[in-house]
């Protein structure tokens, strides 16, 4: 194969909100013409404020959200025009893993019959094997066999977190979208999962769409980053470039936001200030001059495009080039 | 000086079907006038249960402060032990010395109410005024939290603020009393981080100006080096090190700090780029099991330095340089 294993292209997600048989009722944008391309074994960071869309842009990819607009490919299929069945095939390719392990984990069943439920919907493997997978599974998540016969609720929060990343394996994916997998687990816990899906990316050649909004776990994850704001992308890098060398001023606040376990010395930073627009009513061109130090009146009248700035390093800002906003 | 708060022994028990449950294991924590004490910890670590122990939030048929003294000097100077009031005599003290902010705003405001009016509720319980000079007042502290436009935003529901508003509605009814210490627990985890920035930034200037002490509380070490002056880490319903705030970065003593700073993501992008496969330094296995404690050290078996000596009795707190203690019997020669 020699494209990429995932295609997005101009993905739009509008919600109608408010319609009643009086009123025509408003839209939300919550994605609005997004675009990127995903390699084999790549992981791409989702960065954004809360409304800033991570989540239905995950979603949407899968299905699990319709969209409105746009197209993905997966592996040259068209994962947006495919019918029941071919979605179905494709599950069994494209696969997630939510934030809240526990909630997404019927605690009626065990653990063996969470796996096993996977591996039967999906056709994987016959009957006979299906015991030896879970075991294979298991293992490779880094739980004991015997977990099989327990069920969510013996488990802690890492390890039910375990549970949801085998579940997602057990059908033999190629790509993931990992919705903030490690936000509800605690610091010394968190480690152990960032690692475990570090070696899955690297054993089993997986791709990950990685959505987060602890920068350093993005940072030490992801090959590259995707900054999102009211639906739109505001810049696209390298994870290198885009932590040291930002050019959108969006992206240096929230690094400059991240706060550093390290003790004095606070550098200069952007503070941003007020709460991110209503998506009902985002503001006119750039979505984010409302809360940009740098906005001039230019940046009401056109959204701006997304243009590259350096190889692979994208940005949608009329004043990339005159702003300096190296931060570390 | 004498302190604001000054914590020692507290012991504090839930009730359960198979006899008492230890949450808090013999805490001692002092905080002074101006000072922010961080508490850090891990789920079921204790922090918060030391907080509404502090707070006398935890009711009787749930469970009860066994043992220990919390003396707190209030505003009008008198000096008591909490742990010996009645609920009377707290109510008087909780909301007007003593006041307290949560993770979810929203779940602490009444939804059905104007902020403004829930602001002039928490006025009015501890101060002889009226309801024209509550409201009044309710719109000063809203503006002192800077809320843009308090005088209309009084007159807004919960449910139309956002979740950074919200918070700030909670500090300005927690300050509208003039309180001398204020307990923050984890007020900011819900939040952005840029909005995070925004309230942290709020809380030290509010600091500032009045002098409040701070018991702040969190699992986030970068708050925690945002905010802090004073560090105290729990770590199964004890305090395991205690420190101000840069030794316990820059010299970390008890096996778990540095723990939890080791497993902390820092990417040297340099030598990434030459090859290096770096890893996250994880602290094996799960937070201890409150039910079943193991015998000894409670951070015993996850740690990688442990002896026989660690599981035989519970290490007492050591000094190990000005203002720094740490609970581990080896601190010396790691």
């Amino acid at each position: 194969m020699s494209g990429p294993l995932l295609e997005v292209e101009g993905l739009k997600v509008h919600f109608p909100v408010g319609k009643t048989l009086w009123k025509p009722g408003a839209t939300v944008r919550a994605v609005e013409d997004v675009s990127f391309t995903l390699e084999k074994g790549e992981v791409l960071g989702l960065v954004g404020e809360s409304g800033s869309g991570k989540t239905t842009l995950g979603r949407s990819i899968l299905r699990l959200v319709e969209p409105t607009g746009g197209v993905v490919r997966y592996d040259g299929q068209d994962v947006t025009a495919a019918g029941p069945a071919e979605l179905r095939a494709l599950r069994s390719k494209m696969q997630i893993i939510f934030q809240d392990p526990y909630a997404s984990l019927n605690p009626r069943m065990s653990v063996r019959d969470i796996l096993g439920e996977a591996l039967m919907l999906h056709g994987v493997g016959s009957r006979a094997d299906r015991g030896a997978r879970i075991t294979a599974l298991l293992e490779r998540v880094g739980l004991p066999g015997w977990a099989a016969d327990r069920f969510p609720h013996e488990f802690s929060g890492g390890q039910r977190q375990r549970i949801g990343i085998a579940r997602a394996l057990s059908v033999g994916p190629g790509f993931i979208v990992a919705d903030e997998p490690v936000s509800a687990l605690d610091v010394s816990i968190q480690a152990q999962i960032v690692n475990l899906l570090s070696d899955l990316r690297r054993d089993l050649g997986l791709s990950l769409l990685f959505i987060g909004h602890d920068l350093s776990v993005i940072e030490y994850l992801c090959n590259r980053v995707l900054v999102l704001y009211l639906g739109r992308v505001m810049e696209t890098a390298p994870v290198g470039p885009l932590y040291t060398r930002p050019r959108h001023p969006y992206t240096r606040a929230l690094l400059d936001a991240a706060p550093v376990a390290a003790p004095g010395g606070q550098r200069e930073r952007i503070v941003l200030t007020g709460d991110i627009p209503s998506p009902l009513a985002p503001p006119s061109g750039c979505v984010f001059r409302t809360r940009c130090p740098f906005a001039m009146p230019a940046c009401a009248e056109a959204v701006p495009a997304l243009r590259e700035v350096a190889p692979g390093h994208s940005v949608a800002c009329l004043r990339a080039d005159e702003i300096d906003l190296a931060s570390r | 000086m004498t302190a604001l708060l000054d914590i020692a022994g507290l012991v504090t028990e839930f009730r359960t079907e198979n006899g008492p449950l230890t949450a808090v294991k013999g805490v001692d924590l002092s905080i002074a006038k101006g000072e922010t004490v961080a508490l850090v910890g891990e789920s079921g670590s204790g922090k918060s249960v030391t907080s509404l122990s502090v707070m006398r939030l935890i009711p009787e048929r749930v469970g009860r402060i066994a043992a220990g003294q919390i003396m707190f000097t209030g505003a009008d100077g008198t000096r008591r032990d909490l742990a010996q009031l009645d609920q009377d005599e707290m109510s008087r003290i909780r909301g007007r010395d003593i006041a307290m902010i949560f993770q979810e705003p929203m779940t602490s405001l009444n939804p059905s109410y104007r902020i403004g009016a829930q602001v002039a509720e928490a006025a009015r319980l501890h101060r002889a005024i009226g309801r024209r000079a509550a409201w009044d007042l309710a719109v000063e502290a809203l503006a002192q939290v800077e809320i843009p436009d308090p005088v209309a935003r009084a007159r807004a529901f919960p449910h139309e603020l956002s979740g950074g508003m919200r918070q700030r509605v909670m500090i300005a009814m927690a300050l509208v009393c003039d309180p001398v210490l204020l307990i923050a627990d984890e007020p900011t985890t819900a939040l952005d981080s840029t909005v995070q920035l925004q309230i942290l930034a709020l809380l030290k200037r509010l600091q500032a100006e009045r002098g409040m002490g701070i018991l702040f509380i969190t699992h986030n070490l970068g708050v925690v080096a945002e905010i802090a002056d004073t560090v105290a880490v729990m770590y199964g319903g004890r305090i395991v090190e205690a420190a101000p705030r840069d030794t316990i970065f820059t010299a970390p003593a008890h096996p778990y700090t540095r723990g939890l700073l080791a497993s902390l993501p820092r990417v040297d992008h340099a030598a990434r780029a030459a090859g290096v496969v770096d890893r996250l330094v994880a602290i094996p296995g799960s937070m201890v099991d409150p039910r079943h404690p193991p015998p000894g050290c409670d951070f015993g078996p996850r740690c990688a330095h442990v002896t026989d000596a660690c599981r035989a009795a519970v290490p007492g707190l050591q000094e190990v340089g000005p203002g720094h203690q740490t609970r581990c019997l080896r601190w010396s020669e790691l």
